[in-house]
């Protein structure tokens, strides 16, 4: 019953008084900090060494290796899509970039700069060939992570005649690109590499992007309706294009990485860590059907997937475990995520 | 003696001033399928136009070319007296005429206010630093749904969570808020329970009294006759009847509606039926037990 002096309180009187607790329930990160939390309780707990500055440097570099992709991948199935070819795409661009330094110039700044434009180029295709024939996603990037990982070994086979690149060690700028891409400082005897600090920046902008902009409003609507999104003016075949823009331009940010911290690359690597990609995404709550998710989730499920696949080192198990353990950590995290949404919007 | 020019001063006085949307002998075809044959509609400012009809009347066709979405093929279509022919939604935007589809308008995952200003979002600082503003989002959502009598529990919930009836009229509230002047509603009661339709008619005669023409699509002669002040009905394509307010009263509309004398002998049909029953001469049942034949 309600009456009116209630009313008179100012309080909408429908409105039951939110706890903190209650919005925090309505975050879709929520699932991935309980997750984050315990394992790292679990590995604490369990191991020696864990809670030592040099572990945590080393599951920090883990977590931002994933966390670099899992951004982009987030934001693309936020707004509905996925993107299968991103692995092979984080290769590609090393190897573009190595090849074109090697053959071309001696200067390890072209090729890198090169790089970036076959990756927004390949993102590019990916998202004009979705937006002009409406296949789904799925289809068109199976087809082009296939393309891609035939053409890493082909290509590097024709150029290079093995399946690694050259060495690019003693090529001038060689030693300011790793610098920027995979150098490393230390402070109070913690270790942080550069990537963590790409990962760190690339989490903050997608965060803003998403909440504080006109484009993520877009990207938010294009995944949760399109035909709604489009009725009301959303140019939605360019905010999907834009978003695999995004996964090319942090697929050439962790290929350079690869390449400058082992001055070679091997062109068959990178099959299978999209689906890591997207993994760590859906821990930290992206909805697989789009139009719900987050930035800082995918962050911890990144960091889940860091300190699971160190801890278990630490931990001195078989490593082969570690496939078994992301397997019932994805299912637990999409239950968990299903149950607080539906609490959530219920409340 | 009173000479024909002085009559005709008397009449040319400030002519009044020309409806907000006038079609008059609208046709559309659909390759050699003839949707919609010489309709005439008019919708004026603070008024309330009905269109009803049966499934495949012709509303949505009608709907579509008052929206922008299908050019017309015959007739005229007037905005304010101007002379148009709309290719597309926006052209229709543009001038005003807003179209709140059943279903077609929000995003259910996202937060209300995010939906009120989804494709028209305010802004604060530019170029890089551009950003949403979203207090004043906010602020101006909840204050426009409330100029509308919408008092909603919390702006920041997902507009799935909200009911049929509340999301439908925050869409109007969202059209009325861009500056509509005609909104055309499409059905807007269909999927609504009594009550839930009543919310949704008062905000639609809320709009009606902020000055905005309303063209209401609907199947329900109840809902119409509540609210309409011209009443178009639509059968086959064509129309089967446009009459005032004051010329028409629900029953008479109903019955225009169900189509008069089809309608009469439904009726008779079913009083034939209902006195066979009571009288209990009603068809012997097979004989036999009624199990599975043999």
């Amino acid at each position: 019953m309600t009456g009116p002096d209630l009313l008179a309180a100012g309080e909408d009187e429908r409105l039951a008084p939110r706890s903190g607790v209650r919005r925090l329930m309505g975050r879709p990160e929520l699932g991935a900090l309980v997750g984050a939390a315990a394992v790292f309780l679990f590995f604490a707990v369990v191991t020696s060494t864990f809670i030592t500055a040099g572990a945590l440097g080393t599951v920090l570099y883990s977590a931002s290796t994933i966390g670099i992709m899992a951004v982009p991948v987030a934001l693309l199935m936020i707004g509905g899509e996925f993107d299968l070819s991103a692995g092979v795409l984080v290769t590609t661009a090393a190897l573009a970039s190595s090849m074109v330094s090697y053959q071309f110039t001696a200067v390890t700044w072209v090729g890198v700069a090169v790089s970036l434009l076959v990756t927004l180029g390949i993102g590019l295709f990916n998202g004009w060939v979705l937006t002009r024939t409406r296949l789904p996603s799925f289809i068109v990037t199976l087809g082009t992570f296939l393309m891609l990982t035939g053409a890493n070994l082909g290509v590097t086979k024709l150029v290079d005649g093995t399946v690694a690149t050259k060495s690019i060690a003693d090529m001038q700028g060689y030693r300011s690109c790793a610098w920027l891409f995979a150098g490393s400082f230390t402070v109070g005897g913690l270790t942080v590499r550069a990537t963590v600090w790409w990962w760190l920046g690339l989490v903050l902008a997608a965060s803003w992007i998403l909440l504080r902009t006109r484009f993520g409003n877009w990207i938010f609507a294009v995944g949760g309706d399109a035909d709604a999104a489009r009725a009301v003016g959303v140019p939605v075949g360019r905010t999907r294009i834009a978003l695999y823009l995004g996964v090319g331009l942090c697929a050439w940010i962790l290929g350079q990485h690869l390449l400058f911290s082992f001055d070679t690359v091997q062109s068959g690597e990178g099959v299978g860590n999209e689906l890591i990609y997207i993994v760590a995404a859906v821990i930290g709550g992206c909805l697989i059907t789009g139009g719900y998710g987050s930035a800082a989730g995918s962050a911890l499920g990144a960091a889940i997937f860091g300190m699971t696949s160190k801890g278990i080192v630490y931990a001195q198990w078989d490593p082969d475990w570690f496939k078994f353990f992301l397997g019932a950590m994805l299912l637990l995290a999409t239950l968990l995520n299903s149950w607080v949404r539906r609490r959530a919007e219920r409340g | 003696m009173t000479g024909p020019t002085q009559a005709d001063a008397v009449q040319a006085d400030p002519a009044p001033a020309a409806p907000l949307l006038e079609l008059t002998g609208i046709g559309k075809n659909y390759g050699h399928v003839l949707a919609l044959r010489d309709v005439d509609l008019v919708v004026e400012a603070g008024a309330i136009s009905c269109v009803l009809g049966d499934n495949g009347a012709g509303k949505s066709t009608l709907i579509k070319v008052v929206a922008g979405l299908h050019p017309h093929d015959a007739g005229s279509y007037r905005i304010s007296g101007e002379e148009v022919r709309l290719s597309s939604p926006r052209q229709a935007l543009d001038r005003g005429i807003a179209t709140v589809y059943q279903d077609l308008a929000v995003v259910p995952l996202m937060p209300v206010w995010r939906n009120f200003f989804l494709g028209s979002e305010l802004q604060r600082g530019r170029g890089a630093t551009a950003r949403l503003d979203v207090p004043a989002m906010r602020a101006t959502a909840r204050e426009a749904l409330l100029r509308m009598g919408i008092d909603l529990r919390d702006v920041d919930q997902p507009i799935g969570t909200l009911s049929g009836g509340e999301r439908q009229c925050t869409a109007i509230a969202r059209a009325v808020h861009f500056g509509a002047k005609v909104l055309v509603l499409d059905e807007p009661t269909a999927a609504l329970g009594v009550k839930q339709s009543g919310v949704v008619l008062k905000y639609v005669a809320s709009a009606r009294d902020q000055g905005l023409g309303v063209v209401l699509i609907t199947h329900n002669p109840h809902h119409a006759h509540l609210v309409g002040d011209r009443f178009l009905l639509l059968k086959r394509g064509r129309t089967a009847g446009s009459h005032t307010r004051a010329e028409i009263t629900l029953e008479q509309l109903t019955a225009e509606m169900a189509g008069g004398s089809e309608l009469a002998e439904l009726s008779h049909e079913l009083r034939r039926a209902g006195v066979l029953r009571s009288l209990g001469e009603r068809p012997p049942d097979p004989p036999g037990p009624p199990g599975r034949p043999a």
